[in-house]
């Protein structure tokens, strides 16, 4: 487990150095992501350890996104003047999203896998 | 002396204790688990219901905690920098999954790419469209433009499009936790029974809050909803700027 953790935080290291070539074009976790499937299937297997500290991360994704996310209330007063625009504009471009990524996926896709369980 | 001790022994030692505390990292972190387990406890109780999204709960509580006890973000974030610093490694995290689904992935590439393209092509279109029909000023437009990119690329792209980086941010966590919430209800009015297929849609247009939604619900869901944020990510970092030059000149 902690040798899974220490590999992943090299990953998220050479990351950040790439990054920082690029103008921090690409943030460096995306290009540690990358680095680290790269190396993973060029292996052609998962060490234990690191699915371990993978999947324990994983289980949690949501409380990463907490701090982060707390930091809105700095801008409530800012959003509050101009409400209508960007609530429109994020609730009716976020479902145009989901529908259209889906639906083109689905139109792409020969072969229905196997249906699942309905979900909730 | 002063209105402090006035008051009653152990109320002034509370008072005490609460200063320190809130000027140390603990606070900060220990808040931040303590409103994400009850979160988390409520959206498991609720069977996973949407609304009941584990990051929109934690967050009100935490707000409300920190707007009660009238505690600065600053302070608060001092603690909290520890969770948020694991975000980066959860990112890198995804890379098992993805490899996981390799050879599946591999053969699926171009079907794959091409919703992800149409579906960041209509993000856009939408709200920016909308936004200028409601006259919103071009700064806002701006930040909203990558507004289904992951946060700290979203932050990137308004900066060089004329946006600010915290609205944007903010406009991508919003879009994250509502996407995160209208998926179910939206992909199943849509028919949309395929695991691979609702997760990637989530991931394409919510990013890391619709993948940790994705994540809760089915495991393959998740692998493919990391897949869907991490190529529009990837994508929308090197095309958005470019797009936001036609829409905007």
């Amino acid at each position: 487990m902690i040798q899974g953790v220490a590999i992943l935080l090299v990953f998220q290291s050479l990351g950040e150095v790439a990054s920082r070539f690029i103008h921090g074009v690409i943030p460096g976790p995306v290009i540690g992501l990358l680095l680290l499937l790269g190396f993973l299937v060029a292996r052609g297997r998962i060490a234990p350890s690191i699915a371990k500290a993978a999947d324990g991360l994983l289980a949690h994704l949501s409380i990463f996104f907490i701090p982060a996310a707390v930091g809105v209330m700095l801008y409530a007063a800012t959003l509050a003047q101009s409400g209508a625009a960007w609530v429109l504009a994020i609730i009716l471009s976020t479902v145009a999203a989901i529908a259209t990524t889906a639906l083109t996926l689905r139109a792409l896709s020969p072969i229905e896998s196997p249906s699942p369980p309905p979900p909730k | 002396m002063n209105a402090r001790t006035a008051l009653p022994v152990g109320l002034e030692n509370l008072a005490q204790i609460w200063v320190y505390l809130s000027a140390t990292p603990l606070f900060g972190l220990t808040l931040t688990l303590v409103a994400y387990v009850l979160a988390d406890a409520i959206y498991q109780r609720t069977n996973k219901f949407p609304l009941a999204n584990p990051v929109l709960i934690a967050v009100t509580l935490i707000i409300s905690v920190l707007t009660i006890s009238g505690t600065s973000y600053e302070a608060y974030f001092q603690g909290a920098q520890f969770v948020h610093f694991l975000l980066g490694t959860a990112t890198v995290a995804l890379a098992i999954p993805l490899a996981r689904l390799w050879n599946e992935l591999a053969e699926r590439a171009i079907p794959l790419l091409v919703a992800m393209l149409a579906g960041a092509t209509v993000s856009v279109v939408v709200a920016v469209g909308i936004a200028r029909a409601l006259d919103a000023p071009p700064a806002m437009v701006a930040s909203l433009l990558p507004k289904s990119v992951t946060a700290p690329i979203a932050m990137g792209i308004a900066e060089q499009i004329g946006g600010s980086p915290t609205l944007a941010a903010v406009f991508a966590l919003s879009t994250g936790i509502f996407g995160a919430l209208i998926a179910t209800p939206l992909l199943n009015a849509l028919g949309i029974r395929d695991w691979s297929q609702r997760g990637f849609a989530v991931g394409v247009a919510a990013h890391g809050i619709g993948t940790a939604r994705a994540y809760s619900v089915d495991p393959r869901a998740g692998a493919y909803a990391s897949l869907g944020m991490g190529l529009h990510a990837l994508l929308g970092a090197l095309l958005l700027p470019w797009v936001a030059k036609v829409i905007f000149y």
